[in-house]
């Protein structure tokens, strides 16, 4: 497993390029659809809690997902059943892809006892245990010696399931990522590293970061094998991952994904805003967007019509409208959770 | 009906901006994600963008408008197919808050008392003059004025120099003393703070941001096992004088990862000085002082008093001792002690108890290594009672040392138990009406000094 030679670099080099350029994989009218439908909730849901941060009704610190979607919706349908999330504060897109309730994760938004975290977590703490999702984590990096953790726990266990650890760019530099890598690739555990490389970590680019800005390449001392995706590529994404997933769940160990994407909006709700241009993310919105690179592949197979994306519309539309509304109306945790679940009882 | 765009709050903190420009005319028509306009607060410019679609029908506020509070309807858009006339007047200025709890209210002092200044600080010459700073430019001048004093003197972190600082703190100083002296790292806070310290051991004088004390739990191990215990292990010859510096404690709304006091957790270690300033002038003068320390310094900031204003004397070389604890209102009844954010609710809670008949004296400790606990003793010997105020958690807390010394020195001066005001004891929650509950506020204060004084 722990081969190294140049040809290696080539390889993948090439791979990454050509994930970029290569048509797009074989799919279908009905994975697509579902693809498109669930990368449009993620979508609309963030273009919500946008707005109702605006309103005051969502405070603190709150990352939105938009232009990112491909990625977690990609690894969401190249996963099985059993399989694990884990990921920064930037989390509302997995919890909706792993199927956590809109309702829920708004609720928790709005810092509501219907939140899954009962309103005591926020926008960056939320976990489900029923739907595998581990949270949720503010410190940057942090999140990925926990999902390797996971994964020694799959390993030990015998469970066959593979856990999925989602870091940014930024968090690539943190010194325990290589920590954890080094032990990931001793003991083959059954994990997968996804970089989403949105090219910045706040307001600082990659290469104002990075001595090694071809982030796939970051595991290589370790011996782990890492591929350049595109990822505003909803497909690309999902084939790239039923790979890395599958080497991981033949007990192969690691594999690392650096998924290239874009996030639209500001880092948090406050952003100066002058590290990048506007046209720069404005080029991205009207070349690379991840749903309306579906939508057209939908028209042009002739799966949908306007009317039918409208319908989808409408439906994603009724989804976020209630999800809000429940958000508002649910209530303020009792007084007396504020000293619930600090210990369990031993 | 038209859509009502608002003055968005973007930030945990913003309560009003400047509308700096639009970048759409009445006419537009705009889809989500469109910049709609340029907002500008004390901390950043940011954008506002539409999530909805239509025709810009009016502008509400103008180009250049200040103090815009959050809420304030700026423009209107016409959904699909609607006209002019589906204008409305917009309602006044009606800032949603959310439903129930804000934090604590703000406090009415009863009887309208005067609050009493505070003695003058032996350090300031009394015919100086003073200048209004913010307490984020106090910090920012402090390492100005270090770094043109000392060319030895550096700052790093993350977001410190291109942005301009997360929290606007090093605004400037990339200008003024370029790339080698303003130095931004990756996220990396144990690497970094161990370059600081082999920095300052290699001869320099470094000053580490992090970007919120919580990050610093990444690098702690170096500011205790590498910083402080240096000098010791060495027999007195290696020398790190270094300044670790950012926010600590809890800002608003952030969630459990995002708030921790870590004033006891530093201000426990040999090895260290630590301070903890609460105006403008301190933070200025202790900073300095800092700076040209010789020790390593950990020196914690409030997020949530960078943007308020204070008095600061307009002098060369204002430098103010570490070390001493200041008197900010002298009082008969009770010894409030606090250091940071709580001495500005301690100093409420004295007004509010001087309607009630107690007058209060508050200490700011500003420094929490060496603890000037003479100045409490001395206090405390006048009074007989005494309050510890803290926005840490109460185990093995600032406030726990402070009642010890006093119990141990001062024992048969005081007339009831020393009392303790504090976090309490569970991670700060994201709920509002939690995290007013959870974190210690005037009232608390108030209640624990009437409490002293037998007053209930
Ligand atoms: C240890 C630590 N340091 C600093 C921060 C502050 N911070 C929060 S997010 C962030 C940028 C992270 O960027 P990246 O990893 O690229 O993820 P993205 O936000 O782009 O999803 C920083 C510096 C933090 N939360 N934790
Ligand atoms: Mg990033």
């Amino acid at each position: 497993m722990r081969y190294l030679t140049a040809i290696y670099f080539i390889s993948e080099l090439m791979r990454g390029i050509m994930a970029k350029k290569a048509k797009s994989p074989k799919t279908n009218k009905a994975e697509l659809t579902d693809y498109y439908r669930d990368m449009l909730l993620i979508r609309r849901f963030e273009e919500k809690a946008g707005q109702l941060y605006g309103m005051g009704q969502i405070a603190g610190f709150c990352h939105l997902y938009i232009g990112q979607e491909a990625v977690v919706v990609g690894m969401r349908h190249a996963m099985k059943e059993g399989d694990q999330m884990i990921t920064s504060y930037r989390d509302h897109g997995h919890m909706l892809a792993c199927g956590m309730t809109a309702r829920g994760v708004m609720a928790e938004l709005t810092g509501r006892i219907g939140g899954y975290s009962r309103g005591k977590g926020g926008s960056m703490h939320m976990f489900s245990v029923e739907k595998n999702f581990y949270g949720g984590h503010g410190i940057v990096g942090a999140q990925v010696p926990i999902g390797a953790g996971l994964g020694f726990a799959n390993k030990y266990l015998e469970n066959g399931a593979v856990s999925l650890a989602f870091f940014g760019d930024g968090a690539a530099n943190q010194g325990q990522v290589y920590e954890t890598f080094n032990m990931a690739e001793l003991w083959d555990l059954p994990v997968v590293f996804i970089i989403e490389n949105n090219q910045y970590a706040m307001g600082t680019s990659v290469e104002r970061s990075s001595a090694e800005t071809e982030l796939y390449k970051r595991g290589i001392s370790f011996g782990i094998e890492g591929v350049q995706v595109n990822g505003m590529d909803v497909l690309a994404v999902r084939e790239a991952g039923k790979k890395a997933i599958k080497h991981a769940r033949d007990g192969k160990g690691p594999m690392i994904l650096e998924m290239k994407t874009y996030r639209y909006r500001g880092h948090s709700m406050s952003d100066p805003a002058k590290y990048r241009t506007r046209d720069e993310v404005k080029e991205v919105r009207e070349e690379r967007d991840p749903i309306d690179q579906v939508k057209e592949r939908l028209i042009e197979e002739g799966w949908a019509d306007q009317d039918s994306l409208k319908a989808i519309d409408k439906e994603i539309k009724a989804i976020v409208s209630d999800s809000a509304d429940f958000a508002l109306e649910s209530p303020e945790p009792d007084p007396s959770e504020l000293y619930t679940d600090v210990l369990l009882e031993a | 009906m038209a859509i009502d765009i608002q003055m968005p709050a973007l930030s945990p903190t913003m309560e009003e901006g400047t509308l700096a420009k639009w970048m759409v005319k009445e006419g537009d028509t705009v889809s989500s994600g469109d910049v709609l306009a340029e907002i500008e607060t004390d901390k950043a410019t940011m954008e506002v963008e539409s999530i909805d679609e239509g025709v810009v029908g009016r502008i509400v506020v103008a180009e250049g408008t200040e103090n815009v509070k959050v809420g304030t309807v700026i423009l209107q858009l016409l959904e699909d197919g609607e006209d002019a006339s589906a204008l409305s007047s917009p309602a006044a200025a009606a800032p949603q808050a959310a439903p129930a709890a804000s934090p604590e209210p703000a406090p009415t002092p009863a009887a309208a008392p005067v609050r009493k200044a505070a003695p003058p600080e032996p350090s300031i010459p009394t015919n100086i003059k003073m200048v209004e700073l913010t307490v984020r430019d106090a910090l920012r001048d402090a390492m100005a004025e270090e770094m043109r004093r000392d060319p030895h003197v550096f700052v790093m972190g993350e977001e410190v120099a291109e942005y301009q600082g997360a929290y606007k703190v090093t605004r400037g100083l990339l200008d003024e003393f370029g790339a080698k002296r303003v130095v931004d790292t990756p996220i990396t806070e144990h690497g970094f703070a161990g370059i600081g310290v082999g920095a300052a051991m290699g001869g320099l004088k470094p000053i580490v941001e992090f970007m919120t004390f919580n990050f610093a739990m990444q690098a702690i191990d170096h500011i205790i096992n590498s910083a402080a215990k240096t000098l010791y292990m060495s027999g007195g010859q290696m020398r790190c004088p270094i300044v670790f510096r950012g926010p600590n404690g809890a800002a608003s709304r952030v969630g459990a990862q995002h708030s921790q006091d870590y004033s006891s957790w530093y201000a426990h270690v040999p090895g260290l000085k630590v301070i903890a300033p609460y105006d403008a002038a301190d933070a200025k003068g202790l900073l300095k002082a800092a700076i040209r320390d010789p020790n390593p310094v950990v020196f914690l900031e409030h997020e949530l008093l960078y943007g308020e204003t204070f008095e600061v004397p307009d002098m060369d070389d204002f430098l103010i001792p570490i070390g001493k604890a200041k008197v900010r209102r002298e009082g008969a009844d009770v010894t409030i002690v606090a250091h940071s954010r709580m001495v500005g609710r301690s100093l409420e809670a004295a007004d509010i108890l001087a309607g009630q008949g107690i007058d209060a004296e508050v200490i700011d400790l500003r420094t929490l290594r060496p603890l000037d606990t003479d100045t409490v003793i001395e206090s405390v010997k006048k009074t007989n009672r005494i309050v510890c105020a803290e926005e840490g958690w109460g185990q093995h807390g600032v406030g726990a040392e402070i009642s010890a010394v006093v119990t141990q020195e001062a024992f048969d001066y005081l007339d009831a138990p020393p009392a303790r005001v504090h976090q309490e004891d569970v991670p700060l929650p994201y709920a509002a009406n939690l995290e007013a509950l959870s974190l210690p506020g005037v009232q608390k204060v108030v209640e624990a000094a009437r409490k002293v004084c037998y007053k209930d």
